[in-house]
């Protein structure tokens, strides 16, 4: 039964890629294609391209790369702790609630470290 | 088993092309509008009303020059916006539009697929929308892609966090992750009375997480042109922006199915009342766009970081508390 419940779901996926893959397919036949050169440089507001686009980048976005992989762990823990919290009443609450205070220990660390400011 | 199969070919065939006939009729209501909302009166020219301007914009559309620059790495260049339209169009899947009724002698369940986990299954295929950015940002080899698709993948992991959080609340209140049971549990009570923070910081992260306005430094015109789309032309850049109406579409329905009774609602039928709750979430987003001007994006990640996420947690405390002190 289980198994079954994902079939409409799989059904749903291949339509989606069929879709999505006919679309790009037929695109790319119906368009008609003249390549000029300038239209092959990449797009600088018109300007001839200086140096490479792989540059490297901010490492404040690795930083918060690295926290939403935390926190989100922190997120995913709290969904089954949801569904069954009605039967775990206030053991779990308290429960949680250390949880969380322990990651919070965490976050307040991180504020104060300053690697959520934006200079 | 060969009933089955065929209501769920049927279900899913009827889902889909709704949803892409929603979708593009989507467009045409934004122009509207927002034509509307700053005295113009939006396309009137393609059939009565502009009725057909979606249809004459998707023909132009296949039309156009497909260009695939040399510069940029081919075949993740022509998955991205692939991966971006999949996930948005097949996390509908789970969303309830209607009761379940009876043709030809069998039961039909009018959602595509009610799975026991449906919210996490959202979650989870929604939130592979960013790969399909990323991908394209990447594989463009273009500054101006690179940085929008840096920036918004930044901006959408951050944004998830809250948004995933924000649902918790509900999750406790109906102890199931089936949205079917979620929007049967509301049959007296709509959940945004039980949850008005919960819904607040769900509305503001939604709208982060679809990337519009004040939240949409992804494509910021007047700085990084189109950000991660820049180089897509043709059909390609079309699917970006359908998977763009689709999230948005999908997001609607999230927050109709969690906190405004889903399907349920007095003397219309339910499917009437489940579009009419989405339409009245999709012009909230347009009336947003016209309302508002763009964030910094400091003050974004700020406001992201600092304020939503703590809220968050302390929906979820204070939900937990009272919970357990009424019993």
């Amino acid at each position: 039964m289980m198994i079954t419940d994902y079939l409409p779901i799989f059904i749903f996926l291949v339509v989606a890629v069929g879709f999505a893959l006919v679309t790009i397919f037929l695109s790319s036949i119906i368009g008609k294609r003249k390549i000029t050169p300038q239209k092959m440089i990449p797009y600088e507001c018109g300007m001839d391209p200086i140096g490479q686009a792989r540059k490297p980048f901010s490492v404040k976005f690795y930083i918060i790369a690295m926290l939403f992989i935390i926190f989100d762990i922190e997120a995913v823990f709290l969904y089954p702790w949801a569904v069954i919290f009605k039967e775990l009443k206030i053991f779990g609450l308290v429960e949680m609630a250390i949880f969380i205070a322990i990651l919070l220990v965490g976050f307040v660390y991180v504020w104060k470290k300053g690697a959520l400011e934006w200079e | 088993m060969l009933a089955f199969v065929l209501i769920a070919i049927v279900k899913v065939l009827v889902v889909f092309t709704a949803m892409l006939l929603i979708v593009a009729y989507m467009t045409l209501m934004e122009r509207k509008v927002l034509g509307h909302m700053q005295v113009r009166f939006g396309p009137n020219r393609t059939g009565p009303f502009g009725l057909l301007q979606p249809i004459a914009d998707g023909i132009k559309l296949f039309f156009k020059e497909d260009i695939i620059v040399p510069h940029a790495n081919r075949l993740i260049y022509i998955l991205a916006p692939s991966v971006m339209v999949i996930t948005a169009l097949v996390s509908f899947a789970v969303i309830p539009f209607g009761d379940s009724v009876t043709i030809l002698g069998h039961k039909v369940d009018m959602v595509v697929a009610d799975v026991n986990v449906g919210l996490l299954y959202l979650m989870a295929i929604s939130s592979l929308g960013v790969y399909g950015l990323v991908m394209g940002g990447w594989a463009s080899n273009n500054k101006y892609s690179l940085l929008g698709a840096i920036r918004s993948s930044a901006q959408m992991i951050s944004y998830e966090l809250s948004l995933g959080l924000s649902i918790i609340g509900v999750l406790m209140i109906t102890g199931s992750l089936s949205t079917v049971k979620i929007v049967g549990a509301q049959s007296q009570v709509w959940f945004v009375v039980y949850q008005p923070l919960g819904f607040l910081i769900f509305l503001i992260s939604a709208v982060a997480e679809c990337s519009r306005t004040p939240f949409d430094l992804t494509e910021c015109e007047n700085e990084l042109v189109a950000g991660y789309q820049t180089e897509y032309s043709s059909m390609k850049f079309a699917l970006y922006y359908l998977a763009e109406y689709a999230h948005i579409l999908v997001i609607s329905s999230l927050a109709v199915t969690l906190f405004f009774g889903g399907w349920q609602g007095p003397f219309l039928p339910p499917l009437v009342w489940f579009l009419i709750k989405v339409f009245i979430f999709i012009f909230f987003f347009i009336w947003i766009r016209a309302t508002f001007p763009r964030f910094r994006y400091d003050q974004l990640m700020k406001f992201g970081w600092k304020v939503l996420f703590p809220l968050s947690l302390l929906n979820i405390m204070i939900t937990g508390i009272v919970m357990s002190v009424i019993g």
